[in-house]
């Protein structure tokens, strides 16, 4: 049965109310903007890195509940994750958001809410506008990031 | 934030609009949403299709379908046939001197290209001036950047106050003996403002500018005159009036559309091709390389057969009444904002609700059954001037109800439930 709340789950609702990590981080080692030209949803995140792990990380931004609680929640899981770690955890959720394939509820935790996107292909994007932008921040990559 | 203005504009349905069977015509209406019946109110991106067009098409492809203007046998003479009388019936409907004024396009943005281009890249030249508006689509802002681009004239915007309008003062200071073109929508997408057209062609005309009118959003509301208006060119698109998608009109005055170039090269635009040089075809065929969408031409005649069977001010009419029960119903809506408050607006209801991004407006409405259009309706400027990223859009058209008012209504409370 349909229901809107396996989308806008309490987890959700709640990250967008009051967004974890936002804000500018001083002194980020990394700085990468995000931008989705369909919905107008953008992001910068800041990033510290240090010995191989995400030593502290942060956004601010604007856009839909969906990507500012995804970006809450990403920012939570990632603190503290070797960049390996972040790597599996990046395949991990682009795999929850966008196949029915099993996933690994213990490894992604609370990233599990945002699992109901998948039926949404419109709103796939502002899901993972912030782990694409993640990704390329990790791989030293310094323009802009797009969903298209 | 402003609230529209409902009271002085208030009329009763005309007792005639038999909405039931009207929305019999329109075979969509019936379809289901997760559930819910659809209610289709996004009618400012497309519009559905009435059964007679729908059959129109299908009798087109079952019974007469070939290619036009080429053969001598008869399909192909049944063809050109219908096709022709289609752009006759254009002509008719926006009262045109002469079906060599009525081009055939893909839409009305190639329509825009078109003229941008051949008229345009030939007759500008850097110092001249191009005035359009920040309400503009950006199928009207776009290819006019690019026509700046090429021949270095400047690009001048009119803006809007507050409520969406045009600031007319603006306007007349930007008029020069530089300005070459001034292209204007006749309707708001994004806010349903309704442009003082009329005014605003003749303040052209009198400093010697051609003025194109982007008609995308008024074609399905209002009756168009364009002798009456006395614009150079009008455009509009097939899909927005009931009829099929890749189809669209450009109306050109006669005298401006044989002094501008080709603008494709191809097939039945031309007379006679050697190897060395092609004489090119006559009105409106100069302007129409390649085979056509026979089907889509066909299928837009048959959709202003069907609007103007049901009359376009019985139906903007109602439409009208229909907007403002809507208005009185979400300004009762708190934490709901208008976006446009134009005194003179078509049936357009863009909004934003406090705390709660247009986007997940959309896809929670769309939970319940009510299609609607969140984003920037591709009008980023007017989306600027008002410092949003986005807006919720509901727009209606003849065969929407009270009861579909109701459950839009009804579905933004819900949305306000989810998020509180
Ligand atoms: C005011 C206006 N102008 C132009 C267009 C472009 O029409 P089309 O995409 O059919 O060419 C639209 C369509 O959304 C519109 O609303």
């Amino acid at each position: 049965m349909f229901d809107i709340k396996d989308l806008y789950q309490e987890v959700i609702v709640d990250h967008n109310r009051s967004p974890r990590n936002f804000g500018k981080l001083e002194n980020a080692d990394t700085t990468l903007e995000g931008f989705n030209p369909l919905c107008g949803d953008k992001l910068t995140l800041y990033l510290k890195t240090a010995n191989d792990k995400i030593s502290d990380i942060a956004f601010d931004g604007s856009g839909c509940a969906i990507s500012v609680a995804s970006a809450s929640l990403m920012t939570d899981a990632m603190k503290g994750k070797t960049l390996d770690e972040a790597e599996t955890l990046f395949n991990e959720f682009h795999n929850l958001v966008t196949t029915d394939d099993d996933y690994d509820a213990e490894l992604l935790g609370k990233l599990a809410a945002l699992a109901g996107v998948k039926d949404y292909p419109a709103r796939v994007k502002c899901a993972s506008l912030c782990w694409h932008t993640l990704h390329s921040a990790l791989q030293g990559d310094n323009t802009p990031v797009k969903t298209e | 934030m402003n609230k529209p203005d409902t009271a002085n504009n208030i009329i009763n349905t005309p007792a005639t609009f038999d909405i039931e069977n009207i929305r019999k015509d329109f075979p969509i209406l019936n379809e289901e949403v997760h559930g819910k019946p659809l209610v289709y109110l996004d009618n400012a991106a497309t519009s559905q299709k009435p059964k007679q067009v729908i059959e129109t098409l299908d009798a087109y492809y079952r019974e007469s379908n070939s290619n036009i203007h080429r053969g001598v046998h008869t399909l192909s003479e049944k063809a050109t046939a219908i096709y022709e009388k289609a752009r006759d019936k254009v002509k008719e409907f926006i009262n045109a001197d002469s079906t060599k004024e009525i081009v055939f396009v893909r839409g009305a943005t190639e329509a825009i290209n078109l003229v941008a281009q051949s008229l345009g890249r030939n007759t500008l030249k850097a110092g001249d001036e191009i005035i359009i508006t920040e309400l503009e689509h950006h199928s009207n802002i776009v290819p006019w950047q690019i026509l700046s681009e090429q021949t270095g004239a400047k690009l001048n915007y009119i803006p809007i106050n507050d409520a969406g309008e045009l600031i007319l003062e603006e306007y007349e200071k930007l008029l020069s003996d530089k300005t070459r073109i001034v292209a204007v929508g006749h309707i708001s997408n994004a806010l349903g403002t309704i442009n003082p057209i009329k005014t605003i062609i003749d303040k052209a005309h009198a400093v010697g500018a051609k003025v194109l009118v982007d008609g995308a959003q008024a074609v399905p509301h209002t009756r168009i005159d364009v002798k009456e208006l006395g614009c150079d060119f009008y455009v509009f698109s097939g899909h927005k009036l009931f009829g099929p998608t890749g189809i669209g009109v450009l109306y050109g005055k006669e005298s401006i559309l044989e002094s501008m170039p080709p603008y494709q090269g191809g097939g039945d635009m031309i007379q006679m091709v050697t190897m060395e040089k092609s004489t090119y075809n006559v009105l409106p065929y100069k302007f129409e390389a390649g085979t056509p969408h026979i089907a889509g031409v066909i299928g837009l005649g048959a959709a202003i057969d069907y609007v103007t069977e049901l009359g376009l001010e019985a139906a903007a009419q109602y439409e009208n009444e229909l907007l403002n029960y809507a208005n009185e119903q979400a300004s009762q809506v708190t934490g709901l904002n208008f976006v446009g408050t134009a005194k003179n607006k078509t049936s357009i209801l863009s909004f934003t609700l406090n705390g709660i991004h247009p986007h997940d407006i959309g896809t929670i409405l769309d939970g319940e059954g009510v299609a609607i259009r969140a984003g920037h309706h591709c009008a980023m400027p007017v989306m600027e001037r008002f410092n949003i990223p986005a807006t919720a859009r509901a727009s209606f058209a003849f065969y929407n109800t009270r009861q579909e008012v109701d459950a839009l209504i009804q579905a933004i409370d819900k949305c306000q439930k989810v998020f509180n």
